[in-house]
């Protein structure tokens, strides 16, 4: 495994996007947060946003950039051939995907954590200008809160599975435009369809199936028992797309011809 | 090139597309999915003719003469007009009640909502959604002329009182109904005309009070509440030309609901003393919205799904020339290479046209269908509008799929085109519609990113005479929808011209 996990570091380290889309998690990430914390006033006391979900709205915009950086780590490989190296290098099939996980999942860590650290900060100096004050019953955001930390690491464990999920999904359709289509429809049309579905017992089970709304339900902060699904339950929701992707993607990977 | 090079190009570039097998599933897939996702959407929507307290008894929505659907509920003072004629009034006050405002929510208290209404009304009949045309004083917006329930002309500023009470005047003569008004009763001003055939008529005094809205934006989606409200009006120095021969005024509440015991509910009513008459009324003369029912463009949410196909699709049909450097074999057989993004834009553009027609002219029949089997009122619009709801969205993923093949040509990489291309159509529409973000953030995304195409599937206007949840999230674009994919098309064209620019420019 040290050598699968050498072998994909260094590919991944030498290839001209990375940087670049690290770095773009982070500044969408943060840019989205600042406008939206930014746009958002509270003039009374109960005005029904949640401060945390708010600092962290960058979150819907900084995935992009995990789904396309985890997508071209595979996808990467079949468009150029460079699979067959690589599987002639390292015939563990199950351990070379093993280790592309763990080196997209760390940076994506990585990054993340600048970005949700970024984030909060900013939520933390704009928030209390817009109305967030102790009068209308908002303390300021703080790390040392145990709901604005779950919400800040919960948003850094969300973007990690959505790089192992968007990774499962690129060994399974061996294609990067593909992928990446399957993966953004798979984050973007079940909130769309909570924009059309009124039935309020389909829109629970939407939230409650949909793996960008469930797992962004770790971002509440406010208004735990209103939620349809829990922020740690959703947050397992994601888990299990990510973990039936990561093994469809796998079993695929053993099977068919590279 | 000989003059009839183009057109080979383009049979050279539709051969691309028919011959890849997955590319023509993909466009397939796409307008199933249209339809799939869009009556999953509709079977979601299910009604029980929504705040009635009698649940299943759902009452027929008057309609008015244009075909919209409209409110059409006030308190009228009338008699019979036949032929030539009018009415003149003087209004000196128009007070009423707002039930259980914010922020209390605990009292009823005085005060007149901006739209309530009080004035002379010539009306077809007392039927619901009958045509007319009304001179009215209104609670906030100054002398109006409305007629057939989307006319709206403004007359003279101001509110009513004792000391500076409105004269108002409509006059018949023969098909043209012509409003006018006064502030001395000697000095008129013409507001409006309107047209209103029919040898008898209702001519009279009328009072509406709309219910006054409130939205609160909530965190998943705003919550809209309307609480009742009620307008009354004095009048005098009442007159009326060419009534029948001792004309008796009598009295109607057009529209009044009634408890299950069968009493009317917030009954109107009218007090006549020498000449005085003071009308009390409640409810609104107005088009209805999107609020009252469903829209027909409820079905077209699976074109999002479409959509994405569509983008994949366009931009291997780009990209892919890269990939195998068919792009050599190609430039070396037309080397104007302007002319080849051109064709590969007309090819992508009219297949995705017919697909999104073909999803979108299957899933509204059927999408009504279903909402309507749901105990839903599908908001009914001209065939017109259902014909630019329809077209329009198969134009929109047409030129969004141009948009794509554009990028693909732009960045030469797939995963980068379509993240983009998905990235600024999708994303802004969800950020605008699921009340992320406060209602005018929502409306400047909505104005200024490729999502502003989607205002092409608005079928329901918005009303300046009706206060309304105007917001993206319940359906309601900032943009004119022919402007709003406008939008998108320019866009696309930008694409489309830096793709050319870089391809003229750069080895292939």
């Amino acid at each position: 495994m040290r050598q699968e996990l050498h072998a994909e570091w260094t590919k991944l380290r030498t290839v001209a996007g990375t940087g670049w889309l690290l770095l773009a998690l982070v500044a969408l990430t943060v840019a989205l947060s600042v406008a939206a914390s930014a746009a958002t006033t509270c003039s009374s006391a109960g005005c029904g946003h949640d401060p945390a979900k708010l600092s962290l709205a960058g979150i819907q915009l900084g995935q992009v950039a995990v789904a396309m950086l985890a997508v071209l780590a595979v996808g990467g490989e079949y468009s150029t051939g460079m699979i067959r190296t690589t599987l002639v290098a390292m015939p563990r099939r199950a351990t070379v995907l093993a280790a592309k996980a763990a080196v997209v999942g760390g940076l994506t860590v990585a990054a993340g954590t600048v970005a949700v650290l970024a984030s909060v900060l900013a939520g933390r100096l704009i928030l209390p200008g817009n109305g967030f004050t102790a009068a209308h019953g908002y303390e300021l955001l703080s790390l040392a809160d145990g709901a604005t930390l779950r919400a800040a690491a919960g948003s850094v464990v969300y973007l990690a599975l959505i790089a192992l999920l968007s990774l499962g999904v690129a060994a399974a359709v061996r294609d990067s435009a593909t992928a990446i289509g399957v993966v953004l429809g798979l984050l973007y049309l079940f909130p769309v369809l909570l924009v059309v579905v009124g039935n309020p017992d389909w829109q629970r089970l939407v939230r409650q199936i949909s793996p960008t709304n469930a797992g962004l339900a770790i971002q509440a902060s406010t208004d735990l028992p209103g939620l349809p699904i829990g922020p740690w339950a959703g947050l397992g929701v994601l888990v299990a797309w990510a973990a039936a992707a990561l093994l469809g993607g796998g079993l695929l990977l053993r099977r068919r011809d590279a | 090139m000989t003059a009839d090079g183009f057109p080979r190009l383009l049979r050279a570039e539709w051969t691309k597309f028919r011959t890849v097998r997955g590319w023509v599933i993909g466009m397939a897939v796409a307008a199933l999915l249209t339809v799939a996702f869009g009556l999953l959407g509709a079977a979601g929507n299910v009604s029980s003719c929504g705040g009635g307290p009698n649940g299943d008894d759902c009452p027929a929505v008057p309609r008015g003469p244009g075909g919209e659907a409209v409110n059409d509920k006030f308190f009228f003072v009338h008699q019979p007009l036949i032929g030539d004629g009018g009415i003149t009034v003087r209004v000196t006050s128009l007070t009423g009640i707002i039930t259980y405002p914010p922020p209390n929510h605990d009292e009823i208290v005085p005060g007149v909502v901006p739209w309530a209404k009080a004035g002379v009304i010539v009306k077809e009949s007392t039927k619901q959604g009958s045509a007319y045309a009304a001179m009215a004083v209104t609670g906030g917006h100054g002398v109006r002329m409305q007629h057939d329930f989307t006319g709206d002309v403004a007359g003279r500023r101001g509110g009513v009182s004792a000391a500076s009470p409105r004269w108002l005047r409509l006059t018949r003569s023969g098909d043209t109904l012509t409003g006018y008004e006064s502030t001395d009763g000697k000095s008129w001003t013409k507001v409006g005309t309107a047209r209103l055939a029919g040898a008898a008529v209702q001519i009279g005094l009328f009072v509406a009070s709309p219910c006054d809205l409130t939205v609160e934006e909530g965190l998943a989606s705003g919550t809209t509440d309307c609480r009742f409200t009620e307008a009354t009006a004095v009048f005098d120095h009442v007159s009326l030309q060419g009534g029948a021969p001792g004309g008796r005024w009598r009295s109607a509440d057009v529209g009044v609901g009634s408890d299950p015991d069968g009493t009317p509910r917030h009954p109107g009513g009218l007090e006549e003393s020498g000449g005085t008459f003071t009308v009390t009324g409640s409810g609104d003369i107005a088009p209805l919205g999107g609020e009252a029912g469903q829209t027909v463009e409820r079905t077209l949410t699976g074109a999002f799904t479409g959509l994405i196909v569509m983008i994949v699709v366009a931009v291997m049909f780009a990209t892919a020339e890269y990939r195998r450097g068919l792009i050599r074999t190609t430039l070396l057989a037309s080397p104007r290479r302007g002319r080849v993004l051109a064709a590969k834009a007309i090819v992508i553009g009219t297949v995705t046209f017919v697909a999104g027609l073909v999803g979108a002219v299957v899933a509204i029949p059927f999408g009504e269908q279903i909402l309507r089997s749901n105990g839903n009122f599908v908001l009914p619009v001209s065939s017109l509008t259902e014909l630019r709801v329809v077209a329009g969205t198969a134009a929109l993923l047409a030129v969004a799929a141009v948009f794509a093949l554009a990028l693909g040509a732009l960045f030469r990489r797939s995963a980068v085109a379509v993240i983009t291309a998905i990235v600024a159509i999708v994303l802004p529409y969800l950020l605008a519609t699921t009340s992320v973000l406060p209602a005018d953030a929502a409306e400047w995304l909505l104005r200024l990113t490729p999502a502003a195409a989607f205002a092409i599937q608005q079928s329901v206007p918005e009303y300046p005479q009706v206060i309304g949840d105007y917001t993206p999230s319940a359906g309601y674009y900032p943009l004119a929808p022919g402007i709003g994919l406008a939008v998108l098309c320019g866009f696309a064209a930008l694409a489309l011209g830096l793709a050319v620019l870089r391809l003229r420019r750069r080895d292939a």
